[in-house]
């Protein structure tokens, strides 16, 4: 089922800023990734979706419904969760998430079980009784996620759902965005200028730049530039680049560290063993998540 | 088979029930505006203020009631007691007015509010509604106990009453006023800015900072700018309304034969305070 399609979607600010130029989608359930640097067209786009700006020209449609002449339908059916700090700090967040769902149209008690029903999927339990102001960064971004899930959408829009998490947080948020789109049956975008980050999760990524569309395709289809080794040793470096070379690896050195292509299962195993063969002090040893940057200029080099 | 204690998640379980329409949201939305101005559902902290104001009007009417029972004459009427409380729901409105509008643009909640089906007309709309609401309460309830003192010691039984209402139902209509000029404006002050502090002095300021200018206009020799000089303050704007509606001349502000211009200046001022709120709103809900 397609849940997100646009044609031609233009937008251009009052200032002759094009934020979105000539978007063309087609994306269908599931979690979508929606990936592009700062200033991209990300929250343009979602706020397209929401009904909140009209577009200068084009077609959208958000589960089929047009936001632009059936807004409130669309939203009715939508959560969102925006990327700033959107939480009143004295009040609790059982007390907040069943104001919001009140807003979102169910009725008094309808929301209060609903309200206790994200809370306790988004993993906050008796916290929730406690006013929002104490709250971490972590537990924060869990009400924002809950008060979006609130009134049971069909589609949520989430905007950095990992801003300003700590690396255990990013990935218990993605584990749930990711359960939320398999095991809940609600399709959500995550934006994200990770693509590392969304890649794990999503089914199908759209990503775009300066307001055009790179790609849009499911992730399995895309060909997926497999990730990086960085190996970095306090000495020798040029002897490993040399031995891994003769292993069959295309290393590319970029500062003091050297940068192995992970092709299959064995190459990791196979790298540890040319730096241990060698006797190399080892200093680094770590995975690397593409950024958007990279998928960015092999498109480029592609098209050349 | 389940133990008893052991919590069994069940999984993500959709919504089935009724959603509602428009209607309901600003209805929810009015009676959590109306609930906040008293401090409910807020901190034992943010109650003080509101139901100290209201206690102090409250008493008020309670010793006019008791002194009319006793003597048979007023302290003052139902119009009187409106001019007379208007400094206290000056204060009233400057922290009541913020804590409906300001909080909600400091803690950035209002993206929340406007990505779900309720538009920046049904927003103004509520909360003007609950300040209005309270307004007229914190007067209205004072007055309701004046007529009961009136009622309950009337001498002329159920025509003594009937003649009360009469006088009850215009000075509860005057407290409409009050309430729609002072919700106006404190909402428009409050909504510029997302600082309680501010707002709350901004709103003071506006009040009372007119007052003077009242006063200077009146003393000026020229007879126009006397019967025109309560233009120039939301307080002596009412009064002159007031002046106008009941032919006096012996209030605090003489209208003279200018009566319709307070009219219309309240008008125009109660619409353009809520047309830029909405347009503020406008500009707010487009993020």
């Amino acid at each position: 089922m397609t849940i997100i399609a646009t044609q031609a979607l233009t937008k251009t600010y009052g200032g002759g800023v094009t934020a979105l130029a000539d978007l063309t989608v087609d994306v269908d359930a599931g979690v979508i990734g929606l990936v592009g640097a700062n200033g991209a067209g990300k929250s343009t786009f979602i706020k397209i979706m929401l009904g909140l700006l009209a577009p200068s020209s084009g077609e959208v449609r958000v589960l089929g419904i047009d936001p632009v002449t059936e807004t409130d339908k669309v939203r009715a059916r939508v959560g969102y969760m925006p990327e700033n700090d959107c939480l009143p700090p004295d009040v609790s967040a059982s007390e907040f998430v069943t104001h919001v769902g009140r807003l979102s149209g169910l009725p008094k008690t309808a929301a209060r079980e609903r309200a206790s029903e994200s809370l306790r999927h988004v993993g906050l339990y008796e916290e929730r009784y406690r006013q929002i102001g104490g709250y971490s960064t972590g537990m924060k971004q869990r009400v924002k996620l809950a008060q979006a899930l609130v009134h049971d959408p069909d589609l949520l829009l989430l905007d950095e759902p990992t801003n300003g998490l700590d690396p255990a947080g990013r990935d218990a948020m993605l584990t749930l965005v990711h359960r939320i789109g398999n095991e809940f049956g609600i399709s959500v975008v995550v934006c994200s200028h990770l693509l590392g980050e969304v890649e794990r999760i999503c089914d199908s990524l759209i990503a775009i730049e300066a307001g055009h569309l790179l790609r849009a395709d499911r992730i399995s289809s895309m060909t997926t530039a497999s990730d990086v080794l960085a190996v970095e040793v306090s000495e020798g470096t040029d002897e490993l680049a040399a031995a891994l070379s003769a292993l069959g690896f295309a290393v590319t050195p970029e500062g003091r560290l050297l940068l192995v292509p992970l092709e299959s299962d064995s190459a990791y195993d196979k790298v540890l063993q040319a730096v241990a063969e060698l006797d190399l002090p080892l200093h680094r040893l770590d995975q690397r998540r593409h950024r958007v940057a990279e998928l960015f200029t092999t498109k480029e080099t592609a098209d050349v | 088979m389940s133990e008893a204690g052991v919590i069994h998640d069940i999984g993500y379980q959709r919504y089935t029930g009724p959603r509602l329409g428009r209607g309901a949201l600003l209805r929810a939305l009015y009676v959590h505006g109306l609930r906040a101005t008293f401090g409910f559902g807020r901190s034992a902290k943010s109650k003080i203020f509101p139901w100290g104001v209201a206690g102090i009007v409250l008493l008020v009417a309670v010793i006019n009631a008791a002194v009319r029972s006793q003597t048979g004459t007023w302290l003052f009427d139902y119009y009187a007691f409106d001019d007379g409380m208007s400094w206290l729901v000056i204060f009233f409105v400057a922290i009541v007015a913020p804590e409906l509008v300001s909080r909600d643009l400091r803690s950035g909640v209002l993206p929340l509010y406007f990505s779900r089906p309720l538009r920046a007309a049904d927003y103004v709309i509520a909360k003007v509604a609950a300040l209005v609401t309270a307004v007229w309460l914190l007067l209205g309830v004072p007055q309701f106990i004046m007529f009961l003192g009136g009622a309950f010691t009337t001498k002329t039984g159920m025509k003594g009453v009937w003649h009360e209402v009469g006088l009850l139902l215009p000075g509860w209509a005057y407290s409409v006023l009050w309430a729609f000029v002072f919700a106006s404006i404190s909402l428009l002050i409050a909504s510029l800015t997302g600082k309680r502090a501010f707002a709350a002095g901004g709103i003071v300021a506006v009040f009372l900072m007119t007052a003077p200018v009242v006063g200077v206009l009146s003393v000026l020799p020229s007879e126009t700018s006397r019967h025109l000089a309560g233009l120039a303050s939301p307080m002596s704007l009412i009064s002159g309304v007031e002046g106008w509606l009941r032919d006096r001349h012996d209030l605090g502000i003489d209208v003279g034969n200018f009566g319709v211009i307070y009219g219309i200046e309240a008008f125009c001022l109660i619409t353009a305070c809520l047309l830029l709120l909405l347009a503020r709103y406008r500009k707010v809900a487009s993020l």
